[in-house]
């Protein structure tokens, strides 16, 4: 390679460069296509369910009065609802996140299960009174459930 | 008062950034313009304005000045000091406010102490420094004034998000700020190098110490972040591959490509377009990055303090700092002039491999993180997680890392594989032994991707001590050290990352107080749940002890806190840490029949990911001390060079002319 003139070997880095950075470009959107975890609201899971097992994630309001501890006392069954018709049960065996009530937003990660109950990992609900996973804010039903209020709290 | 001094220091700061830039572009056409003198005091005065202006916010912090409207939204009275500190930066306009007083800081440093390229070069790159600093002051005092004061005080401050009310926090946003920040220097060297067409070594072995330093900070601050993340946020996960982590990684990513190349330049006077590049390069993903976390316009677990209507004005900014430095690199590149020629076998070869690997890299990281902002156009709502970063990733890194093994060991310029072979064939057997081993031994199905992280961490971790190798350890470059250290940190955290990932066990249980379960060698036993209170909130404490064999009976005490300010749970995980792993233990609700939830992990090895953080950090350390040191000595040489040259020229000319003449 030591023959070859500056300009030529700059030449070569470039182009081998550009090739991986392509490479790598193509590869990303290839996979970005297929791994992306697609977001759904109750209505559009009702509609047109995704395939059972793929990752998805399930966005929309605990149904009041539907959280429900099961036997062995670490799965939790409730219902995610947008507040009309479609109402999605869900399962999630874990510690609940914090600031997980009935009436407030949640996003559920996880699949469809064959039974048509959608089995969560991972929930994420609202961190605290100002941060709320933006899915939620969009969802205008959200509006009419906030968590705690803006409290000025005094100390005793 | 303070809070008034605070906000006019940061006005004199933005018109002495706008002083430097005027005076930084005049000194291009005329070395002797008036104002051409007054760049550097302008840097240094600008720094210390700034730094002023962050201590007098620090102070209404301290003194909780609930006049002040930040201090009223994120503070409050009864939280401990040092929290009270930290929610300085625990918010948007505070975190901004730290963000152009770390980048004023480093302009001052560089003004006060580089004196070794050309003043023109020089007044360039403070020029620029000053050009980027005038867009983020615009930004602090036009959208998000720190110091705004209240029309009439407040009683009490809505206090700070209790998950940022902890010590990890207090010291992660600093540090990681200034690595972000500090890569602004390697940008102003870029654009000043370009301006001046100063293209060279010398300016290389200048910017990389910058760099270095910088990259120390970035790596200390995404090691603290993701433990925060791991022992705070009480998912027993360390890196999410979420929006803000990659913010963070990004640049770190783009500054590991850019202190390689620049070395390259350094010691063999080639890549000098690329490393110029890769200065612009590394310094827009931390604008990238910044603009993503403070717009909040990517949904983010550490993402506290957002605004979505300044993410137009950052991204104006970025449009207007990228695109300038692209357009003019764009310009230049053409006319920076070619570098020396070398073989594909060499060091130089396995370092341009390794920076192409890393900018993959960097490019699918990228992509992965923007890619939901691009469907979203189109209304389809998706988020990207491990199942592709991790492969993806993946397919560039272990290229990368098998490549790192044996570059340090290859010569400059050209050199022969057969040279090498020894050490390569000992790497190669350690890593197939490793993954055999582990296949064979481990009873449960270990991932593809943890093996071969396993096998290519022991395989590392030896080579990464090979170029040591015939050296007189006490003679060997301190630079060397840190080389040394720093990969063998990659191969000790891979090697964290791979075992945390294969032989992670995890148990859900609900259980009465009095009740046992099993996990990972470990008896575990609930004790009791009792309530206890703190400064600021109140908890359920569970109590329960873990027992390995015949060993010592410890005690964990897992809680659920309950803030009052602002109203807020958090669970507070506690963790019990062992040379060969970590147990990690949570506490949930209780159901009604008295039962309490536990989530308990066994990670083995877990700690390695942050020790090999450390010890790459430290590496960049002594790197940077090394080439101080070695830099100053080349010069005093250089400089008894010249003398004596100037000696022996004038002992000379003193033959030549009749004695008596003086010299």
């Amino acid at each position: 390679m030591s023959s070859i003139k500056p300009k030529h070997q700059r030449l070569v880095l470039v182009s081998l460069a550009l090739v991986a950075i392509i490479a790598a470009g193509l590869l990303a959107a290839w996979a970005l296509r297929t791994q992306a975890d697609y977001f759904y609201l109750p209505n559009e899971m009702m509609d047109e369910p995704p395939e059972v097992g793929r990752a998805v994630r399930l966005g929309g309001m605990v149904a009041e009065g539907s959280i429900e501890r099961l036997p062995d006392g670490v799965t939790v069954a409730f219902v995610v609802t947008d507040q009309a018709d479609a109402r999605v049960p869900v399962r999630y065996a874990g510690i609940l996140p914090d600031l997980f009530v009935e009436n407030s937003g949640v996003v559920a990660e996880g699949s469809l299960g064959a039974d048509g109950v959608f089995v969560a990992d991972n929930l994420l609900a609202k961190h605290d009174e100002n941060y709320v996973p933006r899915e939620l804010k969009e969802m205008a039903e959200h509006q009419g459930a906030s968590g705690p209020q803006q409290t000025v709290v005094g100390y005793e | 008062m303070s809070a008034e001094l605070g906000h006019a220091a940061l006005w004199m700061a933005a018109a002495l950034a706008i002083l430097q830039l005027l005076g930084g572009a005049l000194a291009q056409r005329d070395a002797q313009a008036p104002l051409a003198a007054l760049v550097r005091p302008a840097a240094m005065l600008q720094g210390f304005l700034a730094v002023f202006s962050f201590a007098m916010l620090l102070w209404v912090f301290a003194i909780t000045d609930l006049s002040v409207k930040l201090v009223a939204t994120n503070s409050h009275s009864m939280k401990p000091m040092i929290f009270k500190l930290s929610g300085a930066w625990g918010n948007h306009e505070g975190s901004m406010l730290l963000w152009v007083t770390v980048m004023a800081l480093a302009g001052a440093l560089i003004a006060w102490l580089e004196k070794r390229l050309p003043e023109k070069t020089m007044q360039a790159t403070l020029a620029s420094q000053g050009f980027v600093a005038i867009g983020f002051y615009a930004f602090l005092l036009l959208s998000s004034n720190p110091f705004e004061r209240l029309a009439s005080p407040v009683a009490e401050g809505n206090g700070l998000n209790p998950l940022l009310q902890d010590i990890g926090l207090a010291f992660h946003p600093p540090t990681l700020y200034m690595g972000y920040v500090g890569l602004s220097v390697a940008f102003s060297f870029a654009v000043g190098a370009m301006l001046t067409r100063q293209v060279n070594p010398e300016f290389a072995r200048v910017m990389r110490p910058w760099v270095l330093g910088a990259w120390v900070f970035l790596t200390l601050g995404i090691t603290a972040g993701s433990y925060w993340a791991y022992y705070e946020l009480g998912w027993g996960g360390w890196w999410f591959w979420d929006p803000v982590e990659n913010a963070s990684l990004m640049p770190w990513l783009a500054a590991t490509a850019l202190l390689h190349s620049a070395s390259v330049l350094a010691a063999r006077d080639a890549l000098r377009a690329w490393t110029i590049m890769l200065g612009v390069v590394a310094f827009s993903m931390s604008m990238l990055g910044t603009f993503l976390v403070r717009s909040g316009i990517l949904t983010s677990v550490h993402a506290f303090a957002v605004d979505p209507e300044r993410g137009s004005f950052i991204l104006a900014l970025l449009a207007i700092y990228i695109g300038g430095a692209l357009l003019l690199f764009a310009l230049r590149a053409g006319s920076v002039s070619e570098g020396q020629r070398f073989a594909a076998v060499s060091r130089e070869g396995a370092l341009v491999f390794n920076n192409v690997m890393l900018c993959s890299i960097l490019g699918i990281v990228l992509l992965g993180t923007l890619y939901p902002l691009l469907t979203e156009a189109f209304d389809v709502r998706v988020s990207v997680g491990p199942p592709y970063f991790n492969p993806v990733g993946a397919i560039f890194t272990i290229p990368m890392l098998l490549v790192m093994a044996v570059g340090p060991l290859l010569r400059w310029r050209e050199d022969n594989i057969e040279r090498v072979r020894a050490p390569i064939a000992i790497v190669v057997a350690l890593i197939v032994t490793t993954a055999l081993l582990v296949v064979l031994a481990s009873t449960t199905d270990v991932g593809v991707l943890p093996l071969l992280g396993l096998a290519i961490a022991v395989g590392l971790s030896v080579a990464s001590f090979l170029p040591l190798r015939g050296r007189n350890l006490l003679r060997t470059p301190l630079s060397i050290w840190g080389m040394v250290l720093a990969h063998f940190g990659i191969a000790v955290s891979l090697f964290g990352m791979a075992s945390e990932s294969a032989f992670t066990e995890e148990k859900l249980v609900a259980i009465s107080p009095g009740e046992t379960s099993q996990i990972g060698g470990f008896a575990i036993s609930l004790e009791s749940v009792d309530p206890i209170a703190g400064p600021n909130w109140t908890a359920m404490e569970a109590r329960i002890t873990a027992r390995r064999g015949e060993g010592a009976v410890e005690v964990l005490r897992p809680q659920s806190r309950h803030f009052f300010a602002p109203v807020q749970q958090t669970t507070e995980s506690a963790l019990l840490t062992r040379w060969d792993g970590q147990l990690y233990a949570v506490v949930g609700a209780p159901s009604p029949d008295g039962r309490w939830q536990l989530r308990l992990w066994w990670k083995p090895f877990v700690t390695l990911i942050w020790y090999g953080g450390l010890l790459i950090s430290l590496g960049g350390a002594l790197a940077i001390v090394g080439r101080l040191v070695s830099d100053i000595r080349r010069r005093r040489t250089q400089a008894r060079d010249d003398d004596e040259r100037e000696e022996l020229e004038s002992l000379r000319q003193s033959g030549a002319i009749p004695a008596g003449s003086t010299t």
